[in-house]
């Protein structure tokens, strides 16, 4: 299937007044007006990378979360919510609270205190250069892939609500977060996510509200939804003890294993595009609450894009298919799940409101993923193998260039983007290539002060090769999935559940191995860098409630309480 | 956060939901005034009207307690 035969299928579902044209326009406006104002204040190499390091930790917690919270969450988790059912939420609840607030309590003392530029920077100083250079390369690979995601989400918006032209969105909102990110740099993003984040909550929050009072409340839903599809789409655990109860396939094993440590803890611990926001706070108290705040936003965002799914399921009067079938009989796709919500209960005004949200968070994605890979790029490709002593200024001006590059890579791999069941199958996939190792690797440097570099590069290496490996596998003989996913009903999200924790543990396991046969540092070598030989500064004088430990319990609770009414 | 001394981003985000309110709230009044032919779904609830009120008054008060002539705003 080509983009060229989603264009022709799909007719437009509303046409926006003028009223919404202004509204879509003025965001436009706003968010390069902020890139301009913010140009001036990016001249080092700290501001554009880092921001200045001075973002409080309400500012980086929320761009924390809104770099996540692009196509990626809107589009591709609605579809999901309509397919799955509610174990989609699994995804933001255990896939996500659990590893951001470890993130914030355990791991961010050692990524701020070694003032790395980025996580593949903290893996040269604990285990050097090669597993860097494996790890910045294959970061950068990804996040141009995850950046074209983002475009074709936003385009298929665009098409399927509004039939613009395909090529118009891709061009007008990679234009724009090019000029914004290369004007302000980290800042000018992170200035950006914070009012798309907003905007998102104002744009999309109205359709749970109205659709839970058109459907007559949560109960009625569930009933709806039963009589619709099954029972079983609006339970979270009870459904698991099998792999053929759930609509997903999956056992709680792969859920809690492969989703809530594995997976989870590598996207939301080493995968740069979060961690740098976090990497921007002003001091090291901000730097562990800033996850802690992303963590108790993100409990809630299932309102916003699971409900909807759940909710279209049980009120739209047509079945909605998987992309090929939907171009086939002329339908509509799971992936159209949000715009078909929003046309259902959005009028003059309050539709381009929605359509900004969506295009905000197809921005902050895109944005986030620039961002990340222009600081990558330069300080851990270019600056590491390419040109080792320039000035600073220089590195600022190849953080632009390097801006405008990855939008034009993204530009080109939006259009490969057409392979999976849905967006985000796609997604998880990547994911278990690249995240799973990864957090195999930074982890063990982090708790295990035994780990040496030969042990680190050979151990993420394996883990990455693997998994990959086992992606192959499964593509030439689909039988094979018994063995990757332990289960032949396996389907592909578990499937990338399993890989994925397959892939860190042989990561584990090589790393382990081979640091047993070689020659540790010294423990002068990791101060700063290692738990156990590193001196993290103590919080006694603040308050309990302003200490960051007491949030996480705060957000754990929480967390629990909604996994126990939602069994 | 403020970006040295200068406007904070809680006054942008306070001019953008002051804009869409308005517009939004125009647009929902307009609506009830001439009600359209093909409504959507719970047009009798006029989403519109207080949903775009509400973004308003939310938007003017971080204008507010945010603009860069006050001192001490910040975020």
């Amino acid at each position: 299937m080509t983009l060229t035969t989603v264009v022709i299928a799909g007719a437009r579902l509303v046409r926006l007044a003028p009223v919404d044209l202004v509204i879509v326009v003025f965001y436009f406006v706003l968010v390069l007006a902020i890139g301009f104002y913010l140009k001036g204040r990016s001249n080092t190499g700290e501001d554009f990378f880092l921001a200045g390091r001075e973002m409080t930790a309400w500012i980086a917690g929320l761009s924390f979360l809104s770099a996540n919270l692009g196509a990626l969450e809107l589009m591709g988790w609605a579809a999901a919510a309509y397919q799955y059912g509610i174990l989609a939420a699994h995804w933001y609840w255990i896939g996500a609270i659990p590893a951001m607030l470890f993130l914030g309590i355990v791991m961010m003392p050692f990524y701020y205190i070694s003032k790395t530029h980025s996580v593949p920077g903290y893996l040269k100083l604990r285990f050097g250069e090669s597993s860097r250079a494996l790890s910045a390369i294959s970061f950068a690979f990804m996040t141009v892939l995850m950046s074209g995601i983002n475009m074709y989400s936003m385009a298929l918006v665009m098409k399927v609500v509004l039939g613009w032209d395909i090529n118009f969105s891709i061009w007008v909102s990679s234009i724009t977060v090019a000029v914004y990110v290369t004007l302000g740099g980290l800042r000018s993003a992170i200035f950006n996510e914070v009012l798309q984040f907003i905007l998102i909550w104002a744009g999309a929050l109205l359709i749970p509200i109205l659709g839970l009072v058109e459907v007559g409340g949560f109960r009625a839903l569930q009933a709806q939804v039963a009589r619709n599809a099954s029972a079983e789409y609006t339970h979270l655990w009870s459904t698991l003890g099998s792999f053929s109860d759930n609509p997903m396939g999956i056992h709680w094993t792969g859920i809690v294993f492969g989703l809530g440590f594995v997976i989870s803890f590598g996207y939301w611990t080493t995968d740069f595009l979060v961690v740098q926001r976090v990497l921007a706070a002003k001091d090291l108290r901000s730097a562990k609450m800033a996850p802690i705040i992303g963590a108790a936003f993100k409990m809630f965002v299932p309102f916003i894009v699971i409900l909807p799914g759940l909710l279209a399921l049980a009120l739209l009067p047509m079945k909605l298919t998987g992309e090929g079938a939907a171009v086939a009989s002329g339908g509509h796709s799971y992936n159209e799940v949000l715009p078909l919500m929003l046309a259902r209960y959005c009028g003059p005004g309050l539709l381009g409101l929605g359509i900004t949200a969506l295009i905000a968070g197809f921005m902050s994605g895109m944005a986030g993923n620039v961002s990340a890979f222009s600081t990558v790029w330069t300080y851990d490709i270019y600056k590491a193998l390419i040109k080792k002593n320039a000035t600073d200024a220089h590195y600022v001006l190849m953080g632009r260039w390097s801006t405008v590059l990855g939008v034009l890579i993204s530009i080109g791999t939006a259009y490969l983007v057409m392979q999976f069941l849905s967006i985000m199958d796609y997604v998880q996939a990547l994911f278990s290539f690249f995240i799973a190792p990864l957090f195999g690797t930074v982890i063990l440097g982090m708790l295990w002060k035994r780990a040496t570099a030969a042990g680190g590069f050979w151990g993420l290496l394996a883990g990455t090769l693997s998994s990959v490996g086992m992606w192959a596998w499964v593509k030439v003989d689909p039988a094979a999935l018994r063995y990757v996913a332990l289960s032949s009903h396996a389907r592909d999200m578990a499937e990338n559940m399993y890989r994925g924790l397959w892939s860190w543990i042989i990561c584990v396991v090589v790393t382990v191995v081979v640091s047993l046969m070689t020659k540790p540092k010294p423990d002068s070598e990791l101060n700063g860098l290692v738990y156990g030989v590193t001196d993290i500064p103590a919080e006694a004088q603040v308050a309990i409630y302003q200490r960051p430990a007491f949030w996480a319990v705060a957000v754990a609770v929480v967390f629990i309480a909604l996994n126990i009414i939602f069994w | 956060m403020r970006s040295g001394g200068s406007i904070s981003i809680w006054f942008f985000i306070g001019i953008s939901l002051l804009v869409n309110g308005l517009l939004i709230l125009g647009a929902g009044i307009y609506e009830v005034v001439r009600p359209p032919e093909n409504p959507v779904v719970l047009f009798q609830v006029h989403a519109n009207v207080w949903w775009g009120a509400l973004l308003a008054v939310v938007g003017a008060i971080y204008c507010l307690r945010f603009a860069p002539s006050r001192d001490g705003a910040g975020g």
